[in-house]
This record gives C-alpha cells, structure tokens and sequence, in this order.
C-alpha cells in the first residue's frame, strides 16, 4: 500500500509551488495616495519591490507598508477573500487585492481606491453610504410566525437565492456602476442583492415591503444594466441578473 | 404573558408599520411604470418612426412628393391621423421621461434638477398640445392654399 501524504507534502509536490522556490520577480506599485493632514490635493507614488509572483497583491502592499512607507493605508482582515475588506481598483477594475496573484500583474500595476464614496486616506473610504442602502431593505428574515420546529425549505425553494447569499458586501459591485457614481442615494447592487436574497426565501414574510423600497426613484428602476457588477464582483454573484430578478418581481408584484 | 400567536404583538418593521401592510395594492408606482413604458413605446416607435421614415421618405419619390396635397390625402384617412398622433405622444413622452433619467444622473438632487425637469415637463406638454391641435382640427377647406 503506497503511503499516504500529508497535506503539507501534497502542496509541496510540485517544485513550482513550493515555498521559496519561485525566483522573486520585481514588482512596481503605483498607488493614489490621499492624506488630507499632509495635502488637500491626491498624489500617486512609486514603490518597486521584489515579490514572490505566486503572492497575493495584498502582500505585495504589507511589504510596501512594513519595509518602506508605513504610512500607507489600506484595509484589509482576513486575507483571504471573506471578509471584503481589501476591494479596490487594481489596473482600472475593481478587484479585492487578497484574490490577485502578483504574478498576474507584474511588472507594474496601478492602484487606486474604490469610487464614488469620498476616500478618507490612501485606499481607505467612507463606507456609510453603501452601508445606508443595505440597511434600507431590511437585509434579515423577517417572520414572526410561531412555529413548534425550524422552518423548512425544500432543495429547490434554497437554491432559488443560493447565488445572492455568496455576498461578502466588499462593495466592488456598487463602486464600479456609474449610476452609483453620479447619484450616491441610489442604492446599488450590492444593496439589491441582499434585497434579492431575503425577497425570493421562501421562509420570508416581507418580500413586498422590499419591493416597495426597491420600486422608488433610488431604486432597482435607476439600473441601466451596464453589466459592470456582474463584471467586478469577486465571489462571481450573477449581480445584474438579481437585479433583473427584482425588477421583474416589482412588476408582476410578486417574488 | 401569554405565548399563543393570537396575543402576540405583532412586531413592527423599521418604518412604524405591520409586516404585509399596504397588501392589495401595487408594489410598482410611477418608476415602474414609467420604466415599462419606455420599454413598451420603444419598440412600437420603431415600427411607426421605422414606416414613417419609409412612407414619407423612401418609397416613390422619396421626400420630394411631400406636398400640402399629399398631407392633405394622407389626413384624410384616420389611420394616418392616428398613427402621426400616436408617434407625437409616444415620441414625446418617451423622449421626456429619457431626459428626465438623464437629469437624475447628471444633475444633484436640488432646485437646480426640480427647474429643468419642469422646463422639459412644460416644453413636452405644450408640444403636445399643439401637435394633437393640429391633428384633431386639421381642415384643408380652411387653408388658403387649397
């Protein structure tokens, strides 16, 4: 019987991948910078650094932070593509610096914060905004029926909002529409998609007061399906297709 | 204190009222309209604009036999008044409603946005008007040139 490997040796297998053996490549961050206690104006800086190419962007910017300007600033948490912490524009798209190999946008790469909320310093924004459209259509269940057991939900009544539970509210949807950007009191994609989510629950008793919400002048309505949500959404939600869903809910008045 | 779902108060959503309140009439008000209407006018103004372009300037002719006679032909069948009215308001609404949108995104929200949405409003109205004016009264025995 052949040996079982260890997890530890299975990533190690393949000479390509193991730690330290990828020669470093150079990299060069261009980056927007903004500190309103040093400039009312931005600026961008230059930072070239060896990497590993098989790194994360956001560890190229945690070796920019720690070894050359620790004034740089930038959010981040777990690293790993969870908690939506570390989105921004990265080469003109918007990207959660955690899920970008370096080695997919070395030698340079250019990055700037997320648009259309006001930057507080560097890659850093007022996320208040976004955070007032999620919270206006009441983004938990809502059902104050009694019940003797939990409330159950066949395969298919679950799968009917799978794609919109996968939200990570990282707002790379909302800052990369141009609706969002021109008119910061529509409510975004993101904003929908949680919407999305509790409107087609079966378990859920208040489908209509969303819609209602989603049916005003900051509403679903504004949407002129650019497609640029679907585009940028790093946990690949079908955002423009929910949004779509929703609309069509608001018309036949019914999830 | 009671546990039955008859005793229970029924708990409030944010804005003060019950769940389900408001049930039996429509969740869609005027965004949702006017959103279906452009869909709907935008392809029916395709079929009349698309026709209207080929009648009065393509076929034959083309635009060289439009005179006051052929007006004064083509008005005298209702059809074609209808069609013409349909493309004046249809063209008119929609084209309103696109400037209205265009507003929404270009322009913040204030006096400034509130003024030329209603200059668009007024301006589209009295077009209106006018066209429809024309159309409804149009009589070749009281124009001179006949």
């Amino acid at each position: 019987m052949a040996a079982s490997l260890t997890p530890a040796e299975i990533l190690n297998s393949s000479d390509e991948r193991r730690v330290g053996a990828t020669p470093l490549v150079t990299l060069t961050l261009r980056i927007r910078r903004f500190n309103p206690q040093v400039s009312e104006e931005p600026w961008w800086d230059e930072f070239t650094i060896q990497v590993d190419p098989y790194e994360r962007l956001v560890e190229a910017l945690h070796q920019v932070k720690w070894h050359h300007d620790g004034t740089l600033t930038f959010r981040r948490s777990c690293a790993h593509g969870i908690c939506g912490s570390d989105a921004m524009v990265i080469n003109g798209r918007n990207a959660l610096a955690c899920k970008i190999l370096v080695k997919d946008v070395a030698p340079k790469v250019t990055i700037e914060p997320i648009r259309g909320l006001a930057v507080l310093k560097d890659l850093i924004v007022d996320m208040e905004p976004f955070f007032d459209g999620y919270r206006a259509v009441l983004p938990y269940l809502v059902n104050d029926e009694e019940t003797e057991r939990e409330r159950v939900q066949t395969p298919q009544e679950r799968e009917r909002y799978d794609d919109t539970t996968k939200c990570i509210l990282c707002a790379a949807c909302t800052t990369s529409c141009p609706i969002f950007w021109s008119d910061e009191t529509y409510i975004g994609p993101a904003a929908i998609v949680n919407a999305h989510r509790f409107i087609f629950d079966s378990r859920d008793r208040a489908p209509r007061e969303r819609l209602g919400i989603l049916s005003e002048k900051t509403g679903v309505f504004r949407c002129r399906t650019t497609f640029n949500c679907t585009d940028a959404c790093p946990r690949g939600i079908e955002v423009t297709k929910a949004i779509q869903e929703v609309k069509r809910a608001v018309l036949f008045d019914r999830p | 204190m009671s546990t039955t779902a008859e005793a229970r108060p029924e708990a409030p959503l944010p804005h003060g009222k019950p769940v389900g309140a408001g049930r039996g009439r429509p969740v869609g008000r005027f965004e949702l309209w006017a959103w279906l209407f452009m869909r709907i006018s935008g392809l029916v103004l395709l079929f009349l604009a698309v026709g209207h372009v080929l009648i009065m300037h393509v076929f034959e002719e083309g635009v060289d036999r439009v005179d006051f006679a052929f007006i004064q032909l083509r008005w005298a069948s209702l059809f074609w008044k209808t069609w013409d009215w349909l493309m004046l308001v249809l063209a008119l609404l929609h084209g309103v409603n696109g400037l209205r949108m265009i507003l929404l995104d270009y322009v913040r929200p204030g006096g400034a946005r509130r003024a030329i949405n209603g200059f668009f409003v007024i301006l589209g109205a009295a077009l209106m008007a006018l066209g429809t004016i024309i159309v409804v009264t149009f009589d070749p025995s009281k124009w001179p040139m006949s």
